[in-house]
Formats: structure tokens, sequence, C-alpha cells
């Protein structure tokens, strides 16, 4: 294999890097110029990532490493976890740019807008191909400093106001992540992942080991908005609908998550964790997570906050798939990590083309949404249909593994945990459906007829919500999110 | 210990001498401005370029001393590089590269009525700061000092607003009562060791009374003058009320060039003395210094004194070096912060400058909508902040790297606590900043154009873009200059702080 080849996780990186300094460069007067850059960039991406799942698919070797100060390595790689975050991210980063440009059509400070959103692309393909624990915390601070100026992008108090609390979550968080990662390169002199672990080689002892662990997953739990650090999450839906979508579902939240599956997997290993009685603090906070993030869902009359609960639950699938520890939770866990980004990102757009075309934003006006615009409510319908887990969305498959896998493990708590988030999951959706479809369009509307969404921020939707319900039908099929997963899962368990 | 100097060295060293004293002398007597200005960059390249072989030198045979004049030591007054003092001729180098062009736009741009005066008095600033860091002899240090402050005084009353002249004779104040401490420890110093060639003065734990009052006098006299916490007080007004570009040098070599100072003094000659309890409680003086510093910038509403503040509390982190010195990465941590710490201020300060010179003053709340006529000065401003906050991936992180391993590996968790915390406080006031130039004014349409980015002279621009981008690559050069900054011999003695 040719260096240029091997190197690859590099250039997947520095394709949205490039992008984001060009945007940043060329300004705000030349929108064309600049979206131009960003959808070239987007599909130059997705090629380069596509072209290393084939490789990694294959069992080729991608390494890139420079040593940034002495026994301190800048280190990319791509395992088979690599791409099954830098898989979603660069599919959804193309297909969030299209709905952005067209979203974003009059807004201000475009050019400030798209550059940071590409270096937050950047940032999560750092966080996925990070091949040591410094590596992932430079670019986990990337994404909470790239995110930042997205947050705050309307420049109203309120969004200050958010961005104040997301920079204060997650840079605190930061903090003690990188005191974890200080203490874990002295005890071990390096921090690369390795499969099944490095930690336990290292004969520290029981009570240092558990005082890091602690300080990694409190570092990482902040991003993927564990109870009770999820403050910041319906905090940040004041960005603008693109955002909320792409970094709030996917990029940001999976970057936590996708931390904490290193963590147990690649630095502790997944025996030293279950040793140290880790697994369990790891499921218990995602079991509260789950149950909280629900029922709080279910008080919210923002459409947005109501998705913005509705992910601080679901995201914590993930890290109880880790946290149970079998193989059989574990592929839910992980698949899950793919399902619910493309579920969610489904919704937000939905929820998007609401506020865009008919100033929708509270539950209330959903009222007869769907006769309205029947394409963007019936993607809608699909996806919120997969969150609540029926089949053959994405999202039942990632439940049934989960339901399957504690039972393997004997956590027979798993199935009612389960049982109780599906009721409650159907407890905040149902009622949108049916809001949307059964509901009359409120008499100063009803002469309106249809009147959908543009073709920029449509179709980006529908491709989104086929994506969804794909996975879940194909999800026996080669390179489907579930096999992938499946694969992973393989050579953890060896 | 030491080598025989080449040629190379020793023009070196008397090149970063000689070279802004004789070009002070002709800016007095010839004012030309064009033609100083051309030779300060000049002058500035040469320098850099001459860094490089010395550099090397200092690599390959360890610290360099130079006896001047042909005497022998004793007698005759060393010039004393080792990696320490490359990492501050290097930053006050490139300071002088990218401020000096800044100033010289700025002083045409602001109209400034003394501004022939500004390019003698800085580089009379430029000779003190580059013999203070070279010099290895008690009293030439002294004289050294005098000459940085009084460069320093007269550039802080070079500000235009109503408060430069008393907050420059504050600032007087302080330092010269600090001249007569340092003064004061130097004589005792003197008389009890019959020395003032640093090289050769080690002082023991046994030191008689004389000896120890003479550590706290110099303590006492230089804190004084680098404005450390508790005797900050003159820095922020001063700072603040400077010319931009002065407050630029004040801030990012000046402080840092006292606190070098007294690194050298502490862990060379007097390295002997310290106890346990007396280094610990240097590290809770920087670290008191670090929280009272950010605490006060987070309150502040103009942007200059934030940065101020700002700069007293990043000189904390220099002091935390005395409790953690028997590691090496707690020397490599400290010159990095330093380093990467004045490039990055500096560039803070011009940035900030440029805001000033298009909204008319540095209220915070006249920020809203900067973002749409400052974009790049706020860049820097942002690149800049993540360096003095120690976020990745920039020159700041590296340092706050190493400082943290010191720490931890010898044991001593408070200190990490007052780095995390230290650096949390440092990213609040940065985005506090921004945060008010990213709020969207009440009504778009009346923001005027004022002076767009574009509109401001390049010489204004790339300045500060140089320093921050600077402080980024420092992030980027940790292997490529960590042999430079290795210290493996931590014994006592000025030679301790070299190889």
């Amino acid at each position: 294999m040719s260096a240029v080849y091997s190197a690859m996780p590099l250039w997947v990186v520095l394709s949205s890097l490039v992008a984001a300094v060009l945007i940043l460069i060329v300004g705000e007067p030349y929108g064309r110029t600049r979206a131009a850059i960003n959808v070239v960039a987007a599909v130059v991406k997705l090629l380069l990532v596509t072209v290393m799942l084939w490789g990694v698919g294959q069992g080729h070797d991608f390494q890139f490493s420079a040593t940034l100060a002495p026994g301190i390595d800048f280190h990319l790689h791509a395992d088979a976890l690599t791409m099954l975050l830098s898989v979603l991210s660069a599919i959804l980063w193309l297909v969030t740019t299209i709905y952005a440009i067209g979203y974003l059509k009059d807004s201000h400070d475009r050019a400030r807008f798209f550059g940071f959103f590409s270096l937050c692309v950047t940032a999560t393909m750092g966080v996925a191909a990070a091949g040591n624990l410094f590596t992932f915390f430079i670019f986990y601070e990337l994404l909470s400093l790239s995110t930042w100026p997205l947050v705050v992008h309307d420049g109203t108090p309120k969004a200050m106001r958010a961005g104040a609390a997301y920079l204060a979550f997650t840079l605190v968080g930061g903090a003690l992540l990188l005191v974890g990662i200080v203490v874990v390169q002295l005890l071990a002199g390096g921090t690369g992942f390795t499969p099944g672990g490095f930690m336990a080689a290292t004969g520290a002892s029981k009570t240092l080991l558990v005082c890091v662990f602690l300080l990694l997953f409190a570092g990482t739990a902040v991003k993927a908005a564990l109870v009770p650090l999820h403050v910041w999450l319906p905090r940040a839906m004041v960005a603008p609908a693109p955002v909320s979508a792409l970094l709030h579902a996917v990029a940001v939240v999976k970057a936590g998550a996708f931390g904490i599956v290193r963590l147990v997997y690649d630095v502790f290993g997944l025996e030293l964790t279950a040793l140290l009685g880790m697994n369990h603090v790891v499921a218990a906070a995602a079991a509260v997570t789950i149950l909280y993030g629900s029922m709080q869902a279910l008080k919210q009359t923002d459409l947005k906050a109501v998705l913005a609960y509705s992910t601080v639950s679901q995201v914590s699938y993930i890290a109880l798939g880790v946290g149970i520890g079998s193989p059989l939770a574990s592929i839910g866990g992980l698949a899950h990590l793919v399902h619910q980004g493309l579920m969610k990102i489904t919704l937000f757009f939905c929820a998007g083309n609401l506020v865009h075309t008919h100033g929708v934003t509270k539950i209330t006006e959903m009222d007869g949404a769907g006769r309205r615009m029947p394409w963007t409510m019936s993607a809608f319908t699909i996806a919120a249909l997969g969150m609540i887990g029926v089949p053959p969305v994405a999202g039942f498959l990632s439940k049934w593994y989960l339901g399957l896998g504690g039972l393997q493990h004997g956590q027979s708590w798993i199935v009612p945990l389960l049982v109780i988030s599906t009721i409650l999951n159907a407890a905040y959706f149902l009622p949108l459906i049916r809001r949307a479809w059964f509901a009359p369009v409120p008499g100063n509307q009803r002469d309106a007829g249809v009147r959908e969404a543009p073709a920029s921020l449509l179709w980006p939707t529908l491709v989104a919500a086929a994506l969804a319900l794909g996975s879940g039908f194909l999800g026996g099929m080669p390179y489907s999110p579930l096999e992938w997963a499946r694969f992973i899962v393989e050579r953890v368990y060896g | 210990m030491t080598e025989a100097i080449d040629g190379l060295t020793a023009g070196s060293l008397t090149a970063l001498i000689l070279g802004p004293l004789i070009l002070a002398l002709v800016a007095v007597a010839l004012p030309r401005r064009r033609l100083i200005d051309s030779a300060v960059m000049l002058l500035a390249l040469l320098l850099l370029a001459l860094l490089l072989p010395l550099s090397r030198a200092v690599l390959t045979h360890g610290p360099l001393v130079m006896d001047l004049g042909g005497h022998d030591a004793p007698i005759a007054i060393p010039l004393y590089v080792d990696s320490l003092a490359l990492g501050m001729l290097w930053l006050l180098t490139l300071l002088a590269l990218a401020i000096h062009p800044y100033a010289s736009a700025w002083l045409q741009r602001s109209d400034h009525p003394h501004a022939d005066d500004y390019p003698a008095l800085w580089l009379v600033l430029w000779t003190g700061l580059n013999s203070l860091v070279l010099s290895g002899d008690l009293f030439n240090l002294y004289v050294m000092l005098e000459v940085t402050t009084l460069g320093a005084v007269s550039l802080v009353m070079l500000g235009q607003s109503a408060g430069a002249v008393s907050a420059a004779a504050r600032y007087l104040f302080f330092a010269l009562v600090g001249s007569v401490l340092f003064l004061l420890g130097t004589a005792l110093v003197y008389a009890d060791i019959g020395l003032l060639y640093m090289p050769m003065i080690a002082v023991h734990a046994d030191a008689s009374p004389a000896i120890v009052v003479a550590l706290l006098a110099i303590t006492a006299g230089v804190a004084m003058k680098a404005a450390l916490f508790p005797l900050h007080a003159w820095l922020p007004i001063a700072h603040a009320s400077a010319p931009t570009p002065a407050s630029a040098v004040l801030s990012a070599a000046v402080a840092t060039a006292g606190v070098y100072l007294l690194l050298r003094l502490w862990l060379g000659p007097f390295a002997g003395t310290w106890t346990i309890t007396t280094a610990q409680g240097i590290g809770v003086i920087g670290a008191a210094g670090i929280l009272y510093g950010s605490a006060q910038a987070l309150r502040q509403q103009r942007i200059k004194v934030i940065v101020a503040y700002s700069t007293v509390a990043q000189l904390g982190y220099l002091l935390l070096l005395v409790p953690l010195a028997q590691s090496p990465l707690a020397w490599q941590g400290a010159v990095y912060h330093a380093v990467t710490h004045g490039l990055a201020k500096a560039g803070i300060f011009l940035a900030a400058g440029n805001l000033i010179l298009a909204i008319g003053n540095d209220r915070l709340e006249n920020l809203s909508g900067a973002d749409q006529f400052a974009a790049k000065n706020l860049l820097v401003i942002g690149i800049a902040g993540a360096a003095v906050a120690g976020l990745p991936p920039t020159g700041g992180f590296i340092a706050k790297w190493w400082l943290l391993s010191a720490a931890l590996g010898q044991g001593q968790w408070w200190w990490v606590a007052v780095i995390a915390v230290g650096s949390l406080l440092a990213a609040a006031y940065v985005f506090r900043i921004l945060q008010y130039a990213m709020r969207q004014p009440e009504n778009r349409a009346e923001i005027d154009p004022r002076v767009r980015d574009q509109s401001l002279p390049y010489a204004l621009l790339w300045p500060p873009a140089l320093l921050a981008a600077l402080a980024l690559g420092l992030g980027f050069s940790g292997e490529l200059l960590a042999p430079f900054l290795q210290v493996t011999d931590l014994s006592p003695a000025l030679g301790g702080t070299g190889r």
C-alpha cells in the first residue's frame, strides 16, 4: 500500500478542514463560490470515506502519525469503529450542506456559519479517526470551540445564554478529560487505542483506575448528554435547524457516545471495566438518562425541545449497550449510533421545514400539517415510528438487539426498561403524528392548500428518511449499520 | 561547562545588544521615520537569522558564557545563554518583527502628536530587554532593569488618554521602589560573598541572614517591576492606557522578562536556599495570581483591561515552576508557556487595537455586530485567546500538557486543579469578549460601515494575524523545539538551568 493510500484518515480530516479555511477566507459576498467549495468538499469526503470503508472491510491498515511533542503522537487511524461514525458524518454532511444552503438563503453571516460548520465536521472526523486519547482530545475540544459560533448564530440574548451554557459544560468536561488523559499517559506511557484495552497492563491500583475511569467518563458524558450533564443540549436548540440536525443530533452527542465506546473497548477493555464495576456505572447512568429524557420530552410544548430531549434519551442507548457489555447488546448500541443519527436528522429536517415554510415551532401549531406538507410529514412519521421502535424502521433493530443482549447477560431489567422507554417514546411521538394527519387545519389557514418546503429542504429530508428506513429493511445486508456493528463486535470479542 | 565561544556566536550576542542600541541613537539623531522603520525591520530579520546558529550552538554545546571585554571571571561581565534565555530571545525578536510595523502604521493612523518619539523609546526598551535576558552579572542586571523601566514608563506616557500620565507615574513609583530593593539586595550579596558574577555564585541553605534579606529584597524588587500578584496594582491601568503597540510590548515582553529574571535568580544563584515550604509558598502566590487575575478579567468592561488582567493571571503559571522545578517537563512547560503567551497576548492587544480604531473605544457593550466589520480581528482574538487558555491545538495546550504532566508526575495534584481552573477561567474571559462581538445589533440596518477590516491598512492587519498564527503553530512544533528546552541537570547554580 502506498503511503498516500494508507494516510487516508488524514485526507478525510483535511478535506473538510481545507473547505473551512477556504470558506472563511473567501468571505461573505461570494455565496456561489462558497456553496461550490462546500458541496465539492462534501462529495470528496464522501468518496474518500467510501474508499476507506471498503479498505477497512478488506482488512487494509490505515495509519497516519506525527509526533507533536516527545512521547505524544498525533495519530489517526481507521478501524471498524472509526468507520461507523465517519461514514455517518460524511453522508449526513453532504445532505445537511445542501439543506443548510437552502435553509439559510437569506440569513446573515453565512461565511462564518459554513466555515465553522465545516470545521465541526473536521472535528467529528478527527474524533472518529483518532488513534489515541491525545488526538481524540484535540478534536474533541476543537468540536466544542467550533460549534459555539453556530449555537450563537442568531445573536439574540437567548442564543448567547445557550452558547455560554454550552461552552461552560463542554469546556469543564474537556478539562476533566484532559486531566484523566494526562494520568493515563503517565501510567501507561502512551494513550494509543488498543483493542481489549491497555490500562490493565499498567498495574495501577484499583482506586486510581476507578478515579481515572470516572474522570474520562465524566468528560465524555458531557457531550453524550448523560443526566445530569445534559443541561446544555435542549438550550442549544436555539441554533438554526441544520445545526440542531447535524451537530446536536449527530456530531456532538455522537462524539461523546463514541468516546464512551472507545473508553470501554479500547482504553480500559471490557474485562477491566467489569472488574472495576464501572460497567454498572455506565449502564445505570444510561438507564436513568433514557427514562429522564423521555419524561422531559413529554412535558415540552416546543417541537425542537421535544426532539432535543428525545436525543438525550436515545443517545443513551449507545452507552447502555456498552454498559451491558454482552455481544448482542453491543451490536444494538453501536448500530444505534448510526440508526439514531439517521432518524433524528430526519426529524430535525422536518422541524426545520415546518418553521421555514409555515413558521411552525409549537406542537399545537402542527394541526393538519400533514395535509399542507405531505412529503415532509411522511418523512417525519417514518422517523418518529422508528424512534418508537416500530419495525421495519432502523430503531426497532437497535432495541431488539439491546433487549436480547440484556437477557444474554442475565440482566433482565433491560427488558422492562426498554418497554417503559418505548411507551414513553410513543406517548410523545404519536400525538404529534395524530395532530399532523388527523387534526383539522386551523381555520385561518384552511384555504392555504398544499405548500411543501422548497426542493433544497425537501430532498435532503426524504433522503435521510429513506436511509433510516433502508437501514432497518436491509439490516441483514453487508455494510448495513447493523452488519457493520456485528463486524466490530466480532473483533472486540475475538 | 562552557566551550570556547566562536566568532559568530560572539558577534550574535553583541549584535543583540548593540544593534538596537545603535539604532536608538540613530533614531534620536536622525528622526526620519521611514528610514528608522525599515532599519528596525532589517535589524529584527538579521537578529532572527543570527538566532538560528546561536540556538544550534546552545543545543550542541550547552549553555554558553561569554565574558565581555577580554577580562577573566569573576571580574568580567558575562553574557549567558541557555535554553531559557533562548526562549526569551526568540520571543523578543519575533515581537519586534511583528509589533514595530504595526506601531508605525498605528501612530500614523491615530495621528499621534509624539509619533516621532516612539521608535527611539522602543529601541531603548528592546536594548534593555535583550541585555536583561543575556546578562549574568548582578549589577549589570540592575542597570539593565533601569534601562528597561525607563523605556517602558516612557512608552506608557505616550498614551493619549487622560489617565496615561497618572498610570505612568504609578508605574514609575512601583518600578523605582523595586529598583532600590534590587540594588539593596545586590549590595548585600556583594558584601557577603564578594562576587557579582552569577555563574560563580551558589548560595546554600545555610546562608547568612544577609543573603536571606538579599533574596527577599531582590524578589520583592523584581516582583514589583514584573507586577506579580499581589504587587500588580499598577499593571492593568498602565497596560490599558498605553498606546496599543506599547501595551502589546509591555504585556508580552516586559512583564515576562521580569518573571524570567526572578526564575533565573531563584533557580540559579539562590537555588540552594529553597525548602519544600518556601517553594510551595511561591506556588501558592502564583496560584493566587492566576485566580485573582482571571476573576478580575471576568469583571471588566473594557477589552484592554481584560487583557491586562489576563497578563497578571498568566504570569502566575510561571511561578508554578518553582514547586515543580524537579521535573524537566515543568521547565519545558514554563518556557513554552512564556513564549506562547507572549506571542498570543501581543496578538490580542494588536487586534483589540484595531477594534478600537474601528469603533472608537474598547468597551464591550459597543462591540455588538463587530463580526460584521472586523471578522478577521475577532478570529485573531479567538485563536490567540485559545492559546492563552491552553486549548488545543495551540502552543498553550502543549505548555499546559507539560505542566500538568510535571504536576501529576510528582504527585502534586493540587497544582493540577489550579492549572485546570485557570484555563477554564481564561477561556471564559476570552469567550466573553467574543460573545459581545457576536451579539446582533438591535437594528441591523443601523450598522454604519464604520471602518471595515478591508479599509484598515495592511500593516495593521498582518502583525496580529502573524502572532496568532505563531501561537497556533507552536502547537505543532513541540517535537521540533523540545530538544532546545531539554533540561537534564537540575542542580543548583546558574548553570543548573542548562543541560
